[in-house]
């Protein structure tokens, strides 16, 4: 039996199948036990003691902050306060499962009502409650294994950022989730962890658990049972393809010799390892939210000074560029309080918006990217997410020009950006295209709505033509930085639409390297002129891979 | 009755680690202690719960108290473990 998806990260997987559990149900309002309150007491005691060194055996496996964070997880399971309100609930005749429930509610809202640090702690304590219910009720347990006796296949409906966060290569052999997109959380991880991905894969989490699958990450599929040598000429097939990836070294280019600087998306100076592992030419984009996430007071500028430095020292030969904070009601910040709720956060004050409405964040972010760039020779760029208007982009460019930061260019996310580059680039000194946000605004489509991700493909011939669109014929420079670089056709295509540098997740640099070297520019612009010709994003997909014969080769 | 009276010198407060650790050696003992804001409702000093419950910033004072054998001792060091920065 074979189950059919989008292939998101190419590579073969072969495991065992791990479903994720995506909730432990409510237990009923008003459950009552049979048998002694004593004995239910004591299921209960049990219960939270099971979990309590459940988590704190996984917190000394884990070591480090994982160990401290686990251990006081494990304390409020054996909290005596939280047992004494469960005695109480089940001498009264409710079930040990309800007991428990209600008895963290009580703390639950004490923590929710304080808000801040102790309302996100919250959620640990439903994560332990959950637990504890799931014991109960001889339910599997929630949440995501950290450790395995080999790779497992991880299927779920959808994956949240937090259930994969401890997750790595060594623990998962490959992602299936029934929904999701090329933009979803699943495969930008899985992209940037190196796993094989598939997505929108119907019927996935009915797979029985325990169960082995090969799970082909470029062909999009997912088969059950596989033989032997099934398995072993998957494998075959993608050592061939890494190696014919492998033997594309150097600098990004067409085999013409049309230089594309192939550069790394990197969320933080932990990222610059890998990206130089996979011959990263420089940062395509440096996100800066991890420098304000999750924080009650604002990064001083010395802060960011040195975490803006470690990256371009990183690349002394490079260009690194870097990408003013982008928050708003869709990523929100503590210290910077929002006037009301936004109905509509992807559409709302974030971005450069948010800047115009307390620019003396911007102001320490772009003197501190001054400070960091004196005396290095990297080539250090600034640009501004979420700009519509060539009124919004003077107004950045001034502000870096008044810093001596020769470079500032703008973010082309918003279809009126695209439409009137001319406009602008004439107030900038370069573009970069987020094609994730860009689809999310030219479809009306949000990207974190997975029914919706189909609108998200970056093949969608009005995206191209938008893209087409922003290169222009203005002279100004015009990158790609969205997940649309990381898939090697499309790379192509983008070469042929004009695209002047491609920026991506690291491990996928290997292959886009090697489908461009695989290629002349003629190629690229002739696949580029099929795609926009077609009317359906299938269709443009198929013409562009038509018109580039050296794919086949590589396997991609 | 014994008590102590401590200025939270932690970043974070009686929060994460801090309550942790204060949570843990107030569960070694074997008599009652309680953590009260000045003026507030105490609470046992033994939950953590109830402890981070209590939302205790960095600079607020809390109000520590113990009876019975080894109270001063054990106040000394819940004290000491309050006020650490």
């Amino acid at each position: 039996m074979t189950v059919a998806g989008v292939g998101v990260s190419p590579g073969i997987g072969h495991g065992p199948v791990y479903v994720l559990i995506a909730s432990v149900p409510e237990p009923p309002e008003g459950a009552t036990y049979t048998g002694d309150a004593d004995q239910e007491k004591a299921r209960a005691h049990a219960a939270l003691e099971k979990v309590a060194s459940d988590l704190e055996a996984r917190g000394i496996r884990a070591g480090g902050e994982a160990k401290d964070v686990l251990a006081a997880q494990a304390m409020m399971a054996r909290d005596p306060g939280l047992a004494v309100g469960v005695d109480a609930l089940i001498d009264q005749g409710t079930a040990a499962a309800r007991a428990v429930y209600e008895s963290f509610g009580t703390y639950r809202d004490l923590l929710t009502s304080a808000g801040g640090y102790l309302g996100e702690r919250a959620a640990d304590l439903d994560d332990i409650r959950d637990r504890t219910i799931a014991v109960l009720t001889g339910r599997p347990m929630p949440g995501v294994p950290d450790v395995a006796a080999e790779p497992y296949v991880l299927v779920a409906r959808d994956l949240a950022p937090a259930d994969t966060a401890l997750l790595s290569k060594e623990v998962v052999a490959a992602f299936v989730t029934e929904e999701g997109g090329p933009t979803s959380h699943t495969a930008i991880l899985a992209r940037a962890m190196g796993v094989p991905a598939v997505v929108a894969a119907r019927g996935a989490t009915t797979l029985t658990p325990g169960v082995r699958v090969l799970v082909d990450g470029a062909a999009g599929t997912v088969t059950v049972d596989p033989g032997e040598r099934e398995v072993a000429e998957a494998r075959r097939r993608a050592a061939a393809r890494d190696r014919a990836i492998g033997a594309a070294t150097g600098p990004g280019g067409t085999s013409d010799g049309h230089a594309v600087p192939l550069l790394a998306n990197i969320g933080g100076p932990g990222e610059v390892k890998g990206a130089l592992e996979h011959g990263a030419e420089g940062v395509g984009l440096y996100r800066t939210e991890f420098l304000f996430l999750d924080r009650r007071q604002p990064p001083t500028g010395a802060e960011q000074e040195t975490a803006y430095r470690a990256v371009l020292e990183a690349f002394p030969r490079g260009k690194v560029v870097v990408r003013t904070l982008d928050a708003g009601a869709d990523k929100p910040l503590a210290f910077l309080p929002h006037q009301g709720e936004e109905p509509n956060p992807a559409l709302g004050e974030r971005g450069l918006r948010l800047f115009r409405a307390h620019p003396e964040v911007m102001a320490e972010q772009l003197d501190a990217l001054a400070r960091a760039a004196v005396g290095l020779p990297a080539e250090l760029q600034v640009m501004a997410p979420m700009v519509a208007t060539v009124e919004e982009a003077t107004w950045f460019t001034e502000a870096c020009r008044a810093r001596g930061l020769h470079s500032a260019g703008v973010m082309i996310e918003i279809p009126a950006a695209a439409l009137r580059a001319r406009d602008l680039a004439a107030a900038v000194d370069f573009f970069s295209i987020g094609t994730n946000d860009l689809a999310q605004y030219t479809f009306a489509a949000d990207r974190q709505v997975g029914a919706l991700s189909a609108l998200q493909d970056a093949w969608q011939p009005a995206l191209l033509d938008l893209i087409a669109a922003a290169v222009g014929e203005h002279g100004t420079p015009c990158g790609v930085c969205g997940e649309a670089a990381a898939d090697p056709v499309l790379a192509c295509v983008l070469v042929g639409l004009g695209v002047a540098t491609l920026s991506m997740s690291a491990p996928a640099l290997p292959a886009v390297r090697a489908g461009l070297a695989g290629h002349t520019l003629a190629q690229c612009r002739a696949a580029a002129a099929d795609a926009r010709a077609q009317s359906t994003a299938a269709g443009a997909r198929a013409a562009a891979r038509a018109a580039l014969p050296g794919l086949d080769a590589l396997g991609l | 009755m014994a008590e102590r009276k401590v200025t939270v010198e932690a970043e974070v407060g009686l929060h994460a680690r801090p309550a942790a650790t204060f949570v843990q050696a107030a569960a070694k003992a074997s008599i009652d202690v309680t953590v009260a804001k000045p003026g507030g409702e105490p609470v046992n000093a033994k939950s953590i719960l109830m402890v981070m419950g209590l939302d205790v910033r960095q600079g607020e004072t809390v109000v520590i108290r113990a009876e019975g054998e080894g109270a001063e001792e054990l106040l000394d060091e819940l004290a000491a473990i309050a006020s650490a920065p």
